[in-house]
């Protein structure tokens, strides 16, 4: 019992881990709070329901639709929504409002081409599942979990080994150095923003193969708590999304098998409120004057 | 090599540079001197490119250069040590040294970072450190070494010996020299006058955002007026 919730919540937690990441490379990068995160995850999650349950296609093709459709919806959002507002005194109000425009305009495309309420998720995986002494594991959450670890240890290799991980760093740590040193910053965003809309993406799909059904308003409950895992683990620190998406799935599954499932989603925001009194800059953040 | 005609600058409303010219022959040091405020830095800022100049000319090997960004300058010679130095302070020092190069797709790049290290020995030392972590002299090296790594036909320092001890001034402006003798034009931006003038070819002076003199840095250096109002008497 305790083992099997112990697998439900490390389950849980690597796709809040994944969520998380698209907040903090953009905010690590532009500084600005992209909002319409939760829904470009959302885009992804239909894109499962539509692949595997309603064309009958292999899962795998599910991952690839996710992937082009949000690289596309975040090369858009970049392009209309946050180019544009750059170089403005407001720079950090005007995008967090433009990105909530995106995020309501999103939902509610959503609601017209895939209907509104629930949308069952169905695939070969659904009800799959093996028995370890007394522990029932789904195949679908080993999936999850391999998929979200492989996707960290790729994003973590990338940005610390290669010339364009360490470009999005220097361009995140101080845009003008690293125009100085040759970075294409303006590049460097775009391909930010479009890699963090393609991990949401993905994250989507295994939200819906975890849950079992998807929704045009998932995109905020999820968005929502994504943001509480930045400010836990610490504004656009890439390790602090991870850690901090672990943490949240495990306290979430405790208190659910503790009795008290309806405090469930009250857990992300304790946390928050916790973190700002204790430790402002987050778990992995550093303090900035 | 360089030559910046009638350039106007502004932020916002304000108004910094009025009509500079200024001219950098190959292979010499020229130094920019002025008070605070005057405009120094901002017109390393727009031959750099971080600053587009509302009116003027910037040409640089014949061709004219305003208005490019500084990732295009770096590729056609020209590289930028700020003031302040611009570390990447939470990338460790070899990363700071691989970012020079970043531009660079010879392969080379990996036997320069060795040699560089070589020269600065501090650097291979600490090179797993974060640069946040050095003192305000190693960092300025690294600042130093680091836009070498691109290598520049022109390297533009601003205010390399600001906030560092004196013992520390000397060696930085020792090895400003020796950049300059292996074959980079430099333009040096200095409120440590005297120094500067020792070391260059010739100086300009700025005086809130206007050229007021020019001459070979031997005279500069002897000028009185001069003198009294930069070299501290």
């Amino acid at each position: 019992m305790f083992l099997e919730q112990l697998i439900n919540g490390i389950t849980t937690g690597s796709i809040y881990a994944i969520v998380a990441l698209g907040y903090t490379l953009v905010f690590g990068v532009l500084g600005i709070i992209n909002m319409a995160h939760g829904e470009i995850f959302m885009f992804g999650a239909f894109m499962g329901v539509v692949i595997t349950s309603t064309l009958g296609l292999p899962l795998w093709l599910a991952f690839v639709a996710a992937a082009v459709i949000t690289a596309i919806l975040g090369y858009l959002l970049e392009r209309l929504a946050l180019r544009p507002l750059r170089n403005r005194p407001d720079s950090h109000l005007a995008p967090l409002i433009s990105t909530i425009g995106v995020s309501i305009f999103l939902e509610n495309l959503a609601d017209k081409l895939f209907g509104s309420g629930n949308h069952p998720v169905q695939n070969s995986l659904s009800e799959a599942s093996f028995t370890i002494g007394s522990v029932n594991i789904y195949v679908v959450q080993i999936v999850i979990f391999c998929i979200s670890i492989a996707l960290m240890i790729a994003l973590s290799y990338w940005l610390l080994k290669t010339k364009g991980g360490k470009a999005l760093r220097a361009t995140a740590e101080n845009l003008e150095t690293a125009s100085l040193l040759g970075v294409n910053t303006k590049r460097v965003i775009m391909v930010t923003v479009v890699l963090a809309s393609v991990i949401g993406g993905i994250a989507g799909i295994l939200v819906g193969m975890a849950f079992s059904s998807v929704n045009p308003q998932m995109g905020l409950s999820f968005g929502l708590k994504g943001l509480a895992i930045i400010i836990l683990g610490g504004m656009g620190n890439v390790k602090g999304a991870m850690v901090g998406g672990m943490i949240l799935g495990l306290s979430e599954t405790l208190v659910v098998a503790l009795g008290y499932s309806g405090y469930r989603d009250a857990i992300a925001f304790i946390m928050i409120i916790v973190i700002l009194l204790l430790r402002p800059q987050g778990l992995f953040g550093t303090k900035t004057a | 090599m360089l030559k910046v005609a009638g350039v106007d600058a502004f932020y916002g409303q304000i108004q910094a540079l009025k009509g500079i010219d200024l001219e950098v022959e190959e292979g010499s040091i020229v130094t920019i001197l002025g008070a605070n405020g005057a405009g120094k830095s901002t017109t390393m800022k727009v031959i750099s490119g971080l600053l587009k100049p509302k009116k003027g000319k910037v040409t640089f090997l014949g061709k004219d250069i305003t208005g490019l960004r500084p990732d295009q300058l770096i590729r056609k010679g020209i590289a930028l040590v700020p003031e302040g130095r611009a570390m990447l302070a939470e990338m460790t020092v070899l990363e700071n040294l691989e970012m020079g190069a970043y531009h660079r797709k010879d392969s080379e790049v990996d036997k320069d970072i060795a040699q560089v290290m070589e020269r600065f020995s501090i650097l291979k030392e600490r090179k797993d450190q974060l640069a946040g972590t050095m003192s305000g002299g190693q960092q300025q090296m690294l600042a130093i070494a680091r836009a070498l790594l691109a290598r520049p036909k022109l390297l533009l320092l601003d205010e390399p010996s600001m906030g560092l001890a004196p013992i520390i001034v000397a060696d930085i402006f020792k090895m400003i020299k020796e950049i300059n003798q292996s074959g980079t034009t430099v333009l040096l931006v200095e409120q440590n006058a005297k120094q500067a003038l020792k070391i260059a070819d010739y100086g300009y002076v700025l005086e809130t955002g206007k050229l007021t003199t020019e001459a070979n840095a031997k005279d500069l250096l002897e000028d009185t007026s001069i003198a009294e109002a930069y070299l501290g008497g």
